[in-house]
């Protein structure tokens, strides 16, 4: 027999989402149980770790050495010729800024989540969603160590991140295409020779689909990353066989040692229609939140959750928990995320069409040019001087 | 044809999960399992970044 509980909210997975989530729903006093079904929050990593440093204030996470691991000027944008074009911080907007311990941060997530009053459970599946006679969820089936638990709450929050399975067992549909995944792999590598001011990002098709990645974690150190499109590789091992060439090819990062492996996936699609069912929200990558030309999803993950958990008391007081009145969710999330999610992968589906000879030229159009304020247009204006042919390319991006 | 998972590459980041159209997929925290639901599409195989998942006669 499975022990029973009884929650005011459940929240799955304790990354970014879930944390945010879970603090919230508990600061306006609703009892909330988040569980993680690894045994410790934060491990194994599964990021970059590169993420900007302006919202950080707005949603409540204060800067702290603990989990930053180094402060970079920019980005460099590196062609498949070797040019390159750096763009700092201000321009570049996103994903620059700090590499961070992502370990150390969502553990301090955590902690702010757990003070404001949310409880936890480690080694804790879910293993099912729980249904009432009507088909509203309202609760997870889990296994904690070896008991199992029907943890019952009127919402769960899914924060379940890539993996996205609790929603689907809700019969929300998180599927997705090939061509909207990037599947990942990353070594951090220790004993290199890298410029420490900048993060670099390596286009074309020695990552074809997506990018290569270097991003700092110390004068010395950093995360040598790439993801690439799906449907743009085919058998096994494709993607690790793509970063050890890239890593061969260059002599400075050769020459250091590999101190963590890290794989993954993420999701590069239009906003899916629906993240909400009734009694269950998704945050999150699990809501497939991910920015597809970055590939990250820190921030949607935060904001989406922190939207989460204030809904949850709406509901609370409202006493209803329906996909109706989840629609305050669904609209606040994306008010703060669509825009940019669909406009990245409009140029995203661009993007992954193009030649490493096209790349090859706009980042030669840029050289020499001082970019105050990088946009779409001026880019475009920049290239047009130089390879009017290649615009054309372009003009979707428009 | 059957998904197999070779547990010596397998990393556990789940990439494999969330791929699987069919949901036939769970990681049991360090362990992969495949449901009857799999249709052996193969896409897991080329999704997995290390190669531990084979679609193997059988």
């Amino acid at each position: 027999m499975a022990e029973v509980q009884e929650w005011d909210v459940i929240v799955v997975g304790a990354g970014p989402g879930g944390s945010m989530a879970a603090r919230e729903a508990a600061k306006a006093g609703l009892d909330v149980l988040m569980i993680e079904k690894r045994q410790e929050i934060g491990a194994p990593v599964r990021c970059g770790e590169g993420i900007a440093k302006v919202w950080l204030d707005e949603v409540g996470i204060a800067k702290d050495p603990g989990w930053i691991s180094h402060e970079v000027k920019g980005a460099r944008i590196v062609a498949p010729d070797g040019k390159s074009v750096d763009l700092t911080e201000a321009q570049a907007g996103n994903e620059t800024g700090y590499v961070v311990h992502r370990d150390r941060f969502d553990r301090t997530l955590a902690e702010q989540a757990v003070r404001a009053g949310a409880k936890t459970l480690l080694k804790c599946a879910a293993t099912a969603v729980l249904k009432d006679g009507k088909g509203a969820v309202v609760g997870v089936r889990a296994k904690h160590w070896d008991t199992e638990l029907e943890l019952r709450a009127p919402l769960v929050v899914a924060a379940d991140g890539y993996e996205s399975q609790v929603g689907r067992w809700a019969g929300i549909d998180t599927k997705l295409a090939p061509r909207d995944i990037n599947t990942c792999l990353q070594y951090e590598l220790v004993g290199i020779d890298i410029d420490p001011d900048f993060n670099e990002f390596h286009l074309g098709m020695q990552a074809p689909g997506g990018y290569i990645w270097i991003f700092n974690k110390s004068d010395d150190s950093a995360n040598v990353g790439i993801g690439v499109n799906l449907s743009m590789i085919s058998g096994r091992a494709a993607v690790k066989g793509y970063l050890d060439k890239f890593i061969a090819r260059h002599p400075n990062l050769a020459k250091g040692q590999n101190v963590e492996t890290v794989a993954g996936a993420v999701s590069v699609c239009f906003p899916i229609e629906s993240t909400t069912a009734d009694g269950i929200v998704l945050v999150g990558d699990a809501g497939r939140m991910v920015d597809p030309i970055t590939g990250g999803g820190v921030v949607n993950a935060v904001k989406s959750g922190m939207v989460a958990g204030k809904v949850a008391k709406e509901c609370h007081d409202a006493s209803d928990f329906s996909r109706a009145f989840l629609q305050r969710y669904e609209k606040g999330w994306r008010e703060l995320c669509e825009e940019q999610l669909i406009r990245n992968y409009v140029a995203k589906e661009k993007l992954i069409t193009l030649s490493d000879d096209i790349f090859n030229k706009v980042i030669d159009a840029l050289q020499g040019y001082r970019i105050e304020r990088v946009t779409t247009m001026e880019i475009l204006r920049m290239v047009q001087a130089r390879y009017p042919e290649v615009v054309k390319e372009l003009e979707s991006l428009l | 044809m059957t998904i197999t998972v070779d547990h010596t590459r397998c990393m556990h980041c789940g990439a494999c999960v969330g791929t699987c159209p069919m949901n036939a997929l769970t990681l049991d925290e360090t362990v992969v399992w495949v449901n009857d639901d799999c249709v052996h599409c193969g896409v897991c195989v080329t999704t997995c970044p290390v190669g531990a998942l084979d679609d193997a006669e059988g």
